[in-house]
């Protein structure tokens, strides 16, 4: 039974392989049947072994051991997988989300020219997740660490004949690699200090540290630095917003159900070290709320569908790294939940709009949409809904979950939070007013096109919604029943300590801070019918600010792309040319001269190397004997 | 009887090739079947991972030296990476060449003398081996290439090696004459003993032969020219198997000779490896020429194994096993991939180039996966070995791994602006005349990325084959 575990990651890997090979040989039909199966058999399975193994690794993780993959002397590497309950959650969402992601791209992509080549790689970046999840060790946890940088690099850059995407494509890869050197350098001090790279070892090791041991707390960092590459936080978040450049599905794909999700998976795995480092998880706190509101700030003025949809994934993960550096693992993984519902729902519900604007991402020239799409609006709005973290909605409990572990511990960080999540409100529901409601504000042609989605793409919708609705109930504050989630996942990490006047009272005002960003969103995008201004328009600073950025693409290609390349050109012309080689050419300019006077000795005859040769070392031979 | 056939046959073969003096013959289906046969025997040697199948004639009696040759893991390593790759080599070759036999004879006899340094068990031997396997490169590069400086350049390299050699000849001359035996175990037993002023000079004159092998920062200016000047199979030659005897020599003879002179130096040598990992890679960056960025690549790649080398580990010795023949795979197959870019469009700038993936789908997928295999994405070749050899570096300082790591990112950052410089964006009129692989051409590239995927799935052939022998190095 067990070993069925191991079919899970196989089986995305094996339709990956089929759709890699059979490409232009199959037929669109044979490749979404089998991209869509390979991960629907994951998803059944892991569905399986969740209902009938779930009270076993309860107490333990259940681990598979397929080979030995680095194995000598002491050093141990293990190809091993591991179900817990942590793994197990993850491997829902993932196939789950995956799988409703798969079966929308086949009505969505179903006019490219490379259906193949997409479902490939959307196999393989299935695949590198799952392997990330069910690791038994930090390596091969790296393996998928490092797939689904791959993966989101091959699938941003997807369109490849743009040469804007490939520079997006790059950005994402190179700048995960940052932090995978982070992540790297962690491994190596994990290995150094605890002997082994498996998990279960590494924590059991770990336990006997004391609290703010200074090696912890360098690990740590270093893991966190890692995360902040692939779940896009300060100061290595600009990626991702950039990586709406790949397919719509694509942008589901990455903010919801897998990559983004890999740093805050990373952490609450390694929750026994962080518990430990009291200075990271400070650290991971503050750089979790200053990445949501200063990604909701930017979000508020972009008229790009997918952007502000990107900066609110950014804006989200910070809230769950807030989470995390509070120390609220089961909250950030709820979060991720429930985040991985409504965000999906929300880029594919995009993705649906975008496909009835004939390509067109500017809600500008959008508006109206409603009558044109009624199940696209209606599963939209639910997503608006529940990331504004409106009562009964599932992003509500997630989100308020963990504003309330903000206010008992840090009020300072609860107030930016809960001023985030009223950014948010607004700008979501901008996005809504502007694209659903009112006229519509493009072309007759344009409008003539307009039309509902196929069932495949209103499918998933539908069921996402749903999920979106309900999931919250897994995670019910305690005033109101039993978190079912905390009781499963059973991690050590801090608890929460209000009283239920006070978790209400806490509800109460983030409903209200919620309400109020809709209200002045409608006020101004329905009551008041204002269009955000043409690019062109000059704007306020503080406007503008927002709209470009704040110019942290431009700050880093001064200080650090710029000077990389004034390096590199100093190094070639100054140092290589004219520094070593020209040292190197003078001294053996003596050689090279009288090289220059036996010429005609030389040119092709190979005697004269070996009657050199063997001159010399006679007369080495005499030298030395003379010792 | 069976390693000194392997070895010596190859240079019969070369030698009968290169005497026969017939251009009309199909030298290059000769030479690939001979090689081909050479590699299905060379197999024969993994059948244990052992020492075995010594050779040990009397050569020169009055100075004690033995013709003995000697084949523990490491050195089976090496000799299937060579016996594996000379094929490939060869196949890559064009077979309309003028004095096709004479080239295709002195790759053959090239091969015996990388076979005889990778298995020489004396030290005068693994010095003549060492001077046999220059000879024919030399030749190679110097009359094969296309290059108007190919005479200036291949002289340089050439007086550059021969320089470095002879002081690897006194230090061998020296630890020879006075352990009054040239063997191995001798050249050990004294080496240890001396004391480390000796060690320290000894040090430097091996070393100094070996650093510019392979080469090491900053003795490898002859290298880039070189490489782009070389015929492609010229620079296989150079990067696939030659660099690796430098690699092999610092594993085999010096750190076991003169520990104390390798402690003594190590920091130094580390830090050297490390500049030049972080110089090699920048000056990457900044390349137009593919063939030039990747010859800086192999700095970069090799100043890693050398740091893994030098610090000493048995990750750092394993690291640099797994990492010299996953290199040599990825550099031997990258140098095909720009010999078909430039023989198909008659350019490797990058500039000129673009959009070929969607010309050529085949090889837009093999490229992409040597390309992994460089950049050591996990599951691919490249990867194990490189985690061994930062996880040594790691262990020798911390600030080093900060600055050995940057290949990471910087390797990326150069493989990835390459790739996508050539394979995407919009086709230009250069790259229209770039067609997709035929299936001869298909057939020599497609093994080596699938080799790529193999060993990074399931390298334990290799460190089984190999930890024996590193576990005996270390105790020495």
């Amino acid at each position: 039974m067990t070993n069925l575990l191991i079919l899970i990651p196989l089986l995305p890997l094996l339709g990956f392989v089929i759709n890699g090979l059979g490409n232009k040989k199959l037929s669109n039909g044979i490749i979404s049947t089998v991209a869509s199966g390979a991960i629907f058999g994951s998803f059944a399975i892991s569905v399986v072994l969740f209902f009938s193994l779930k009270h076993s690794f309860e107490q333990a993780p259940i681990v598979v051991h397929l080979f030995d993959w680095i194995s000598f002397g002491n050093f141990y590497v293990p190809m091993s997988f591991q179900l817990d309950a942590l793994s197990a959650l993850m491997l829902l969402i993932i196939t789950g989300v995956g799988f409703l992601i798969h079966i929308f791209s086949a009505g969505y992509m179903s006019h490219e020219a490379d259906f193949a080549r997409y479902f490939a790689y959307l196999n393989l970046f299935c695949f590198s997740m799952l392997m990330l999840v069910l690791a038994n060790n930090f390596v091969v946890m790296f393996i998928g660490w490092e797939g689904v940088g791959l993966c989101s690099y091959l699938l941003i850059g997807f369109w490849f004949t743009n040469k804007e995407y490939t520079a997006a494509a790059r950005k994402a890869f190179v700048m995960n690699r940052i932090g995978d050197l982070a992540f790297i350098a962690a491994l190596f001090m994990i290995y150094q200090n605890f002997g082994s790279f498996e998990y279960e070892q590494v924590f059991k090791v770990a336990r006997t540290f004391s609290a703010d041991n200074h090696t912890i707390t360098i690990i740590t960092v270093l893991m966190f630095i890692g995360a902040t590459g692939k779940s896009a936080q300060i100061p290595l978040y600009t990626w991702l917003p950039d990586a709406m450049a790949g397919p719509t599905p694509v942008s589901a794909l990455i903010h919801a159900a897998t990559m983004v999700t890999a740093g805050i998976f990373m952490i609450v795995r390694s929750h026994v070290l962080f518990n430990l480092a009291p200075w990271t998880m400070d650290l991971i706190a503050v750089v979790g709320v200053l990445t949501a509101v200063i990604a909701a700030a930017i979000a508020i003025t972009q008229n790009d569908i997918k952007k502000v949809l990107a900066y609110s994934t950014v804006s989200q993960l910070g809230f769950m790294f807030l989470a995390l550096g509070l120390g609220a693992y089961t909250a950030a993984m709820f979060h991720v939940m429930t985040h991985a519902f409504f965000k999906a729902l929300l880029f594919l519900g995009s993705g649906s709009v975008i496909h009835a604007c004939s390509g067109n991402q500017d809600i500008r020239t959008m508006g109206g949409l409603k009558k044109h799409m009624p199940i696209t609006h209606a599963t939209f709005l639910v997503g608006c809904l529940a990331i504004a973290g409106i009562p009964l909605f599932s992003g509500f409990f997630s989100k308020d979950e963990i504003l309330a572990f903000a206010f008992d511990q840090q009020p300072v960080l609860w107030i930016i939070a809960a001023i985030t999540a009223g950014l948010t409100a607004f700008y979501m529901f901008r996005l809504y007013f502007l694209t659903f409601r009112g006229t519509f504000r493009g072309t007759h042609d344009q409008e003539h096109h307009l039309h509902e989605s196929p069932a495949s793409m209103t499918m998933p919708l539908v069921i996402l919604a749903v999920l979106a609705t309900f999931a919250g109930f897994l995670g019910l504050p305690h005033v109101f029943g039993h978190h079912i989630l905390e009781h499963f996942l059973n991690v050590s990490g801090n608890v929460l300590n209000l009283s239920h006047t006070a978790e209400i009272a806490l509800m109460i005002v983030s409903v209200a801070i919620a309400a109020f960003g809709i209200l002045i969103a409608h006020y101004l995008y329905v009551k008041r019918n204002l269009v955000p201004a043409s690019d062109a328009t000059p704007k306020a600073m503080l406007y503008s600010l927002s709209q470009n950025k704040f110019y942290v693409d431009e700050l880093y290609d001064t200080i650090i792309i710029k000077p990389l390349h004034f390096i590199s050109k100093i190094l070639y012309s100054g140092i290589e040319l004219l520094g070593i080689d020209a040292l190197v050419n003078g001294t053996g300019s003596f050689a090279i001269g009288s090289g220059n006077t036996l010429k005609h000795l030389q040119y092709g005859k190979t005697s004269f190397y070996l009657f050199a040769m063997i001159v010399f070392i006679i007369v080495i031979l005499f030298s030395v004997f003379n010792f | 009887m069976f390693l000194l056939a392997l070895v010596v046959l190859p240079l019969v073969a070369g030698l009968l090739l290169a005497g026969s003096g017939n251009n009309n013959l199909p030298s290059q289906k000769i030479a690939l079947g001979f090689s081909i046969a050479i590699f299905v025997a060379s197999l024969g040697l993994l059948c244990n991972s052992g020492l075995d199948q010594s050779v040990n004639l009397n050569w020169i009696p009055a100075l004690n030296i033995k013709f003995s040759l000697a084949a523990d893991g490491l050195s089976k390593l090496m000799i299937v990476l060579t016996t594996l790759l000379v094929p490939f080599i060869i196949a890559t070759g064009n077979s309309q060449n003028k004095n096709n036999h004479v080239l295709y004879g002195l790759i053959l006899m090239m091969q015996t003398g990388l076979l005889g340094v990778f298995t020489a068990s004396d030290g005068f031997v693994f010095y003549v081996f060492w001077e046999l396997a220059l000879i024919p490169i030399y030749f190679i590069t110097a009359f094969w290439s296309r290059d108007e400086n190919r005479i200036n350049i291949t002289l340089k390299f050439f007086i550059y090696t021969i320089f470095g050699s002879l002081f690897m000849l006194v230090a061998i001359l020296y630890l020879g004459l006075k352990a009054n035996s040239f063997s191995i175990e001798a050249i050990y037993a004294l080496g240890t003993s001396l004391p480390l002023a000796t060690q320290s000079w000894l040090f430097w004159c091996l070393f100094i032969a070996f650093a510019i092998k392979m080469p090491i920062f900053p003795f490898h200016t002859w290298q880039p020219n070189t490489y782009v000047a070389s015929s492609t199979q010229g620079t296989m030659l150079l990067s696939g198997i030659m660099l690796k005897m430098g690699i092999y020599g610092c594993m085999r003879w010096l750190l076991p000779v003169v520990p104390m002179g390798v402690k003594e130096w190590q920091t130094l040598v580390m830090i050297l490896c490390v500049i030049g990992i972080v110089y090699a890679s920048f000056i990457a960056i900044v390349q137009t020429d593919i063939k030039r960025m990747t010859a800086y690549s192999s700095i970069a790649h090799v100043g890693l194994i050398a740091a893994g080398i030098f610090a000493q580990t048995p990750e750092g010795a394993m690291g640099a096993s797994l990492q010299m023949f996953a290199h040599g795979i990825n550099v031997v197959a990258l140098f095909y991939i720009i010999a078909l870019i430039a023989r198909k469009t008659n350019t490797r700038t990058m500039a000129e180039l673009g959009g070929i993936a969607h010309q050529a789908p085949k090889f837009a997928t093999l490229f992409m996966i040597v390309m992994l295999g460089t950049i050591a994405l996990p599951l691919t070749n490249g990867f194990v070995g490189e985690f061994l050899l930062l996880s040594a570096v790691f262990n020798f300082s911390g600030v080093l791994l900060a600055f050995a790591g940057l290949t990471i990112i910087l390797g990326a950052i150069y493989m990835i602006n390459a790739y996508r410089a050539v394979m995407y964006g919009e086709l230009t009129e250069v790259s229209k005349k770039f067609t997709d692989l035929t299936t001869g051409e298909f057939y020599v590239l497609a093994p080596l990325a699938a080799l790529v995927i193999v060993f990074g799935v399931y390298p334990a052939p290799i460190i089984n084959l190999v930890e024996p022998a590193l576990k005996a190095l270390a105790g020495v």
